[in-house]
């Protein structure tokens, strides 16, 4: 943007909802009831957005790069029985799962850290990373109060045995070293839909349903819900409405609903809303 | 005591020799230690090399501690520069005499250590080849960098604050250069014949020069009060708990003081044995220096402590529970050394035996630095050991490749710094002069009318041209 550009369209630029007037904006509802914390999510992310598998040693020491994590916690003791199992695993203690992913914040506090802007918003919600644009100062990384922002701290791509480079995705670009990366919500999905709806004479409107993330296609259970916000009848719309959650409100104040998304008291506003899991601790 | 301020019947033809001495012949030590710190560089360089053909994974760095030593030697570098704007600015402004001995290698630290900061963001970057893309300059594709980021700001902050100090101290030198240039032979008589501007000691120049020298200093002053405001706002900006304090940018420029107070004793010590300065950097200058680095001291532990007070009844839990595993948690041994070395050390200085005891102040001065340098790590790596995200939490320490490169840039800064007063006068020659002159009661008399003696002098000049 030039300079002269910026300083004649001065007022537009510093609106307080920039996006407002899109026709999209991608959201996630994970319902944490049906997460059986099985990994297939974790795997098909691997696959289609071409992320390095570390290897033991590395992921020992922190370098893996799992754009979407299942986060296994140890469930807390409910009551007297449970106390003695304080410091057991599995089998005798439950345990939940919540996968965690880039939550493609709205006031994301990765974006506005980067001096060069190599992370962004785009017009339809997401959390861009411009890998070219990068330049490895790693603040993104240490903002991001979920760390969901892996680092390329070795040339994994580098370590491809011969032929494996053929499984690689074509339609996104093989980081190098230095370059911070994220999940993208399968940014190359999203734009190949929007793409396909265009064709079809459609301009800024995605049919629910006719795009899918790799980790919502491949959960078993049906628990990753993806879609439209702005579109009231999507799925994830519905689902964001029946728990009364609401994109701008902070703290969700509902007792009886399950929703809520992770650290919106920080005020960053993410896509991503969760539901809790619910146990029948009677039976 | 016989030697506790200096004497006020130096001649100034003593002064010229015994300073331009200190550009020859140094003790053997001079060599050994330079010697030392160049074998630190070259480790240094080896250890960058090969993280830089390796990527910065074998820093040991991980996901959750993407920030580790780069980052807070960063910050400890820039804040060691503080004090050499503080003791020849500030104390310039408050005509303050004592200073005079010893600014110029005060301002030559705070010159070095800009150097050695800047080097420490272009090690810590994933592409080092890309960097220049953080600065703003003109670009066909109408690429901006993001203004609303920190670290854009410490690299305007730090070119600034870098080319202002290196202005200031060459300006600062120039009546000296012309005292060297009138005695050097060989290459050196080319470098000062140079550098010193055909300066000739008329009074129009002299003039001009204190014009300039002091617009400088009032520049200074604002200037290394916000550059360091800006690399607290490194932290200060983010959400990080531990990081996000509001008090960071005041906090920041007193312990940026503390540091370089104690940089200043360490090398005020080191330059009086290897240069033989003793007549020069008496024991008065070092009591007075003591004494501001006390009370600087004094002003960083109350802003320390109020920051805990600060956190500890904001009744954040992510704060809260940041604030207990610093003094409990895996890195309690650096936060407890760091209040040992600046909190409870620096009360020896309470004590005059201890500030009259050159080799006294040099270890207190070491510990103080130990402690400031603890100061930032402990600012850098525990918040991210201990982030919001419970999954993510783990403690690393920094490996062979962030020591050696932290090792290698002291080596940095001590070899510049050493070939600096090798090559340049460290003790102002005209300054002392002034001293000496201000001091001597015959010449307080004579400097009751100086407008009379600079009318005289100005009438004189203007007869000869």
């Amino acid at each position: 943007m030039s300079l002269s550009r910026m300083l004649e369209n001065w007022s537009d630029l510093n609106k307080q909802d920039y996006y407002e007037d899109e026709p999209i904006m991608w959201g996630m509802s994970i319902d944490l009831n049906k997460c059986t914390g099985c990994g297939s999510c974790v795997t098909a992310c691997y696959a289609e957005n071409n992320i390095p598998t570390v290897g033991k040693e590395k992921c020992g020491s922190g370098h893996s790069m799992h754009w979407l994590r299942i986060e296994r916690y140890w469930d807390e003791p409910e009551g007297e029985a449970d106390l003695d199992i304080k410091e057991s695993e599995y089998p005798e203690r439950g345990a939940h799962f919540a996968p965690m992913m880039c939550q493609q914040c709205n006031h994301a506090p990765c974006e506005p850290v980067c001096p060069v802007a190599a992370t962004y918003h785009t017009p339809d919600g997401l959390n861009a990373q411009v890998y070219n644009r990068c330049i490895g100062s790693r603040y993104c990384g240490t903002n991001c109060p979920y760390k969901v922002r892996y680092f390329n701290f070795f040339d994994f791509q580098e370590d491809i045995p011969h032929p494996l480079e053929m499984l690689l995705n074509p339609d996104l670009t093989v980081r190098s070293k230095g370059v911070m990366e994220k999940c993208t919500f399968c940014v190359q999905r999203l734009r190949s839909a929007k793409d396909a709806a265009a064709d079809e004479g459609v301009r800024g409107h995605v049919a629910d349903g006719a795009v899918q993330t790799a980790c919502q296609q491949s959960c078993p259970t049906e628990a990753i819900v993806f879609g439209n916000l702005k579109d009231d009848k999507s799925k994830v719309s519905e689902s964001w409405q029946s728990h009364n959650v609401e994109l701008d409100r902070h703290e969700q104040f509902n007792e009886d609903e399950r929703g809520y998304r992770i650290f919106e008291e920080l005020n960053v506003e993410p896509s991503v809303m969760y539901l809790d899991r619910v146990r029948n601790t009677e039976a | 005591m016989s030697d506790y301020s200096m004497k006020n019947d130096i001649e100034w033809a003593k002064i010229n020799e015994d300073v331009l001495a200190s550009l020859e012949s140094p003790r053997k030590a001079f060599w050994v230690v330079l010697g030392v710190c160049f074998a630190l560089v070259l480790a240094g360089a080896a250890a960058e090399i090969y993280q830089y053909n390796n990527g910065l994974g074998v820093a040991l760095m991980n996901n959750p501690h993407y920030w580790q030593t780069y980052i807070s030697n960063f910050v400890f570098w820039i804040g060691m520069s503080h004090s050499g704007t503080l003791l020849s600015a500030i104390l310039l402004l408050t005509h303050a005499d004592w200073r005079k001995p010893i600014y110029r290698f005060a301002e030559a630290m705070t010159f070095f250590s800009i150097l050695t900061a800047a080097i420490f963001p272009i090690i810590h970057i994933g592409r080092v080849w890309d960097m220049y893309w953080i600065l703003p300059y003109p670009d066909q594709r109408a690429i901006w960098p993001n203004f609303r980021s920190p670290l854009l700001w410490d690299a305007f902050a730090i070119t600034t604050y870098a080319t202002s100090s290196a202005l200031f101290l060459y300006i600062g030198m120039i009546p000296d250069l012309a005292i060297c240039r009138d005695k050097a032979k060989g290459w050196r008589k080319k470098l000062y014949t140079t550098l010193s501007l055909g300066w000739m000691g008329r009074a129009t120049e002299w003039i001009a020069f204190r014009r300039t020298y002091v617009l400088l200093a009032c520049f200074l002053v604002p200037l290394a009060v916000s550059v360091h405001s800006i690399v607290a706002s490194d932290f200060a900006m983010s959400i990080m708990p531990g990081w996000h304090v509001t008090s960071f940018p005041p906090y920041f420029v007193a312990g940026a003081l503390y540091s370089g107070c104690a940089a200043i004793i360490t090398l005020f010590v080191l330059l009086r044995y290897v240069f033989k300065f003793e007549a020069y950097m008496t024991t008065e200058i070092m009591d007075k220096t003591a004494r501001l680095t006390f009370a600087i001291a004094m002003a960083w532990n109350f802003l320390n402590l109020s920051e805990y007070a600060s956190i500890w009844y904001s009744h954040d839990m992510f704060e809260h529970e940041m604030l207990i595993d610093k003094f409990t948690g895996p890195y309690a041994g650096v936060v407890w050394s760091m209040l040992f070395c600046a909190t409870v050390v620096p009360f020896a200085m309470a004590f005059k035996k201890v500030r009259h005891n050159m080799w006294a102040m040099f270890w207190v001065s070491l510990f103080i630095q130990l402690g400031m340098w603890l100061e930032r790590f402990q600012i850098v790596s525990p918040p991210l050991a201990s982030n919001h995200e419970p999954w993510t939490q783990s403690v690393v320490w920094p490996g062979l490749i962030q020591l050696t490169i932290t090792a290698a840039s002291f080596g940095w800064f001590t070899m510049l710094f050493l070939i600096f007063c090798k090559v340049f006068p460290s003790v102002s020659m005209y300054e002392v002069k002034e001293m000496v002159y201000h001091r001597n009661k015959h010449g307080q008399k004579k400097l009751q009318n100086i407008d009379k003696i600079k009318d005289d002098m100005i009438k004189t000049e203007e007869g000869l041209s």
